[in-house]
């Protein structure tokens, strides 16, 4: 099989402008870059169907027909994507309605990280010996200011509390 | 009589329609639903005796030559598979009825819940049945779509949250699968596995090895193996828990089961058994060690269920026949008792308003019979003898070991110490939500306490329970919860009992997989 190399490039060219919008954080450019990147697959099948021919009836033409199998699949496909994106579209909307934005918001897990920072809080299971160690430089303050067990713990359900009543 | 393999697929989606005629009746959708799904029970467990005693059970899907044709096939693999996730989704769906899930919230239509669980149903033995990669692909949109709605049920926030990375991350696993069949036409011209299996042996090795990393990808993105597994423990929980169990008994599993289907009948002597030993090791421990820190109940569970994708995993790497059949042991074993522990996370949410670690206790002397209900699967989860878990895991060790490479020693090992871990992450739930006594839990949870938890799942919405244990105590568990999770738990001790037969249909499973011949006879020679 020859495949068709501009058809190829243009294939290449969608899905990466697809993946570059699906990296972003706001829902609505990932559901395009979604777009982009299905519909690059969809160039991918014409490539994969190979050259084009007459309509594929059997005993209609004695001329080489055109591959139907792909086609049938990538009507599939789209149907598909057409479906999902429309779930996406309606739940960037329930977003928007939510908090007012449609970012992807972060793992629960990582909130909790960055919120222990901020606290400059460390787990209840730090060594506080390690922190009392000279820094590389000399300037050796003495222990860690904050290794606080007895502060409030930020716990994961609050975390998820938090989120739940739309805080960012 | 072949054309019983088609019922799986067609009567849930029949039965979603109805649904959806009925809509205004949540009595007649129950009703729809619970006869469905038995009858599509009875159907898988008659395909499960024809495909073990008559080999695999072909039908082409409007009679059309399989090479042309859709084609779905029963042979033991797919059968068992199929017997155990309905007869798992039946329980769920009987449990959703006692939670009242439909209830939850004036915001959430009544009549999508027993229609998209139907679809899903439909979704899910598609994708065991198909012998044709592009229906397989069909049958992932179906289940991930219907996923898609049950994981966002009632658009809560902390639910469109988690539902957004699921969506996104299934959608890229998706666009990863198109272009993989696109690959696998664009080289060999068809897409039916049968046919597959000849034609990719013929290829060059190298554009082998890019197939089967295609496909890898894709199926370990939807089983969550580790590097791939990081979305799964952050989107389960925030789910209702009927939904967040039947997910996590099922849609992992349809990935491990294309992992085996298309490892054992593509590709079968390949490169990539060292890489997936390693992928196995990694999912075990990582994910055990995400649970241990964990102190929120489901997800520590969500992430024993990554941990545990590493053991079927392990299985498929090490190839024997005696891996695959504990590979596909482990499955039945996991579905089980994973779900059971899902539901019971979810008894424990309706009972105390709260899976937290930090706010329960003393749950052994207020309600023991939910904590035999957590503790009888909960040590078969660990692998205590003798229930299946332990089983399952021994047949795996025993196969590792008869492997005989250092690599092999290497999972036995991630194999053991995953285990212990899980014995260590389950006795910390144990210790801390049903023997400490309540007064400590009060005082260590009180100031958070305030409604907060309120929103996260269907059931804390409906009412105004307060968290703190004087009311809690009068609380009693609705009967039609905890029939059907007592089912459960009794199924998954009823696999203990039966392990021995079961390992020697796996076994034949296993060898019938390994042969190759019986199922591409099937697909190319028979049927119609």
């Amino acid at each position: 099989m020859t495949a068709n190399l501009p058809l190829v490039i243009l294939v290449g060219i969608m899905v990466a402008a697809g993946v570059t919008l699906v990296l972003e954080r706001s829902l609505t450019r990932i559901l395009i870059g979604f777009v982009l990147i299905g519909n690059g697959i969809s160039v991918l099948y014409l490539v994969i169907s190979g050259p084009a021919g007459t309509a594929p009836i059997v005993g209609l033409s004695d001329e080489p027909m055109s591959d139907p199998l792909p086609q049938a699949m990538v009507l599939t496909a789209i149907v598909i994507t057409l479906g999902v994106t429309s779930f996406g579209l309606a739940l960037a909307y329930r977003a928007w309605q939510l908090t007012g934005h449609d970012d992807v918001q972060d793992d629960v897990e990582d909130d909790l990280i960055r919120r222990r920072a901020e606290q400059d809080e460390t787990s209840v299971t730090f060594d506080g010996a390690d922190a009392a160690l000279p820094d590389e430089d000399g300037s050796d303050e003495g222990p860690h200011p904050a290794i606080g067990i007895d502060e409030p713990e930020t716990t994961v359900p609050d975390a998820i509390a938090d989120a739940e009543q739309g805080t960012p | 009589m072949n054309q019983i393999v088609l019922l799986p697929v067609i009567l849930p989606l029949l039965g979603a329609g109805l649904c959806l005629v009925f809509g205004r009746s949540a009595f007649a959708q129950r009703i729809i639903s619970i006869a469905v799904l038995a009858l599509v029970v009875t159907v898988s467990a008659i395909l499960l005796v024809r495909a073990d005693q008559h080999g695999p059970q072909t039908v082409n899907v409007g009679g059309w030559p399989a090479d042309i044709g859709i084609s779905l096939v029963a042979d033991r693999l797919s059968a068992l598979m199929l017997l155990v996730s309905t007869i798992v989704t039946l329980c769920v769906l009987l449990y959703s009825f006692g939670q009242g899930i439909v209830e939850f919230g004036r915001d959430a239509p009544l009549s999508v819940f027993h229609p998209t669980f139907l679809v899903l149903s439909a979704g899910v033995s598609n994708a065991f049945l198909s012998a044709d990669l592009f229906n397989l692909f069909v049958g992932f949109e179906i289940l991930l779509v219907s996923s898609y709605v049950l994981i966002t049920l009632g658009g809560t926030g902390a639910r469109v949250r988690s539902g957004t990375i699921y969506i996104v991350v299934s959608l890229i696993s998706s666009a990863v699968f198109l272009i993989a069949i696109a690959c696998v036409y664009a080289a060999t011209g068809t897409v039916n596995l049968a046919a597959l299996s000849g034609r990719i042996a013929e290829l060059p090795p190298e554009i082998a090895n890019l197939l089967q990393l295609l496909l890898l990808t894709t199926f370990c993105i939807k089983a969550a193996v580790f590097p791939l597994s990081a979305w799964l423990p952050d989107s389960y929980p925030t789910a209702p828990a009927p939904v967040t169990a039947v997910f996590a008994g099922l849609l992992t599993k349809v990935g491990i089961y294309a992992i085996i289907r298309t490892q054992t009948l593509l590709f079968p002597d390949n490169d990539l058994r060292t890489l997936l030993l390693w992928a196995a090791v990694f999912t075990m421990v990582v994910g055990i060690l995400g649970a241990v820190a964990q102190s929120d109940i489901k997800r520590i569970l969500s992430f024993t269920l990554v941990s545990h994708i590493g053991y079927m995993l392990f299985g498929v790497a090490i190839g024997s026949t005696a891996g695959l059949s504990g590979a596909i042991f482990y499955i039945a074993h996991h579905i089980t008792v994973q779900t059971t522990l899902f539901l019971v996370a979810g008894l424990i949410e309706y009972r105390s308003s709260t899976t937290n670690l930090d706010k329960l206790g003393g749950l052994a002397r207020a309600a023991p019979m939910l904590s035999v209900m957590f503790f009888v699967p909960a040590m078969n989860l660990a692998g205590i003898p003798p229930f299946s878990g332990f089983l399952g895991k021994l047949a795996l060790v025993q196969a590792g070991v008869a492997d005989d490479r250092w690599l092999s020693y290497v999972g036995v090992a991630g194999a053991i110490i995953t285990s212990l871990l899980t014995l260590y992450a389950i006795a910390k739930v144990w210790n801390r939500a049903f023997w400490q006594p309540a007064e400590d839990a009060e005082e260590l949870g009180h100031d958070s306490h305030g409604g907060s938890m309120h929103g996260r799942s269907g059931v804390s919405t409906k009412t105004d329970r307060t968290s703190s244990w004087k009311t809690s105590e009068q609380q009693r568990l609705p009967l039609g919860m905890v029939l059907p999770t007592l089912l459960l738990v009794g199924l998954s001790v009823g696999l203990t009992v039966v392990a021995g037969p079961l390992l020697d249909f796996t076994t034949r499973a296993a060898e019938e997989l390994q042969g190759r011949s019986s199922y591409i006879v099937a697909v190319l020679g028979g049927g119609g």
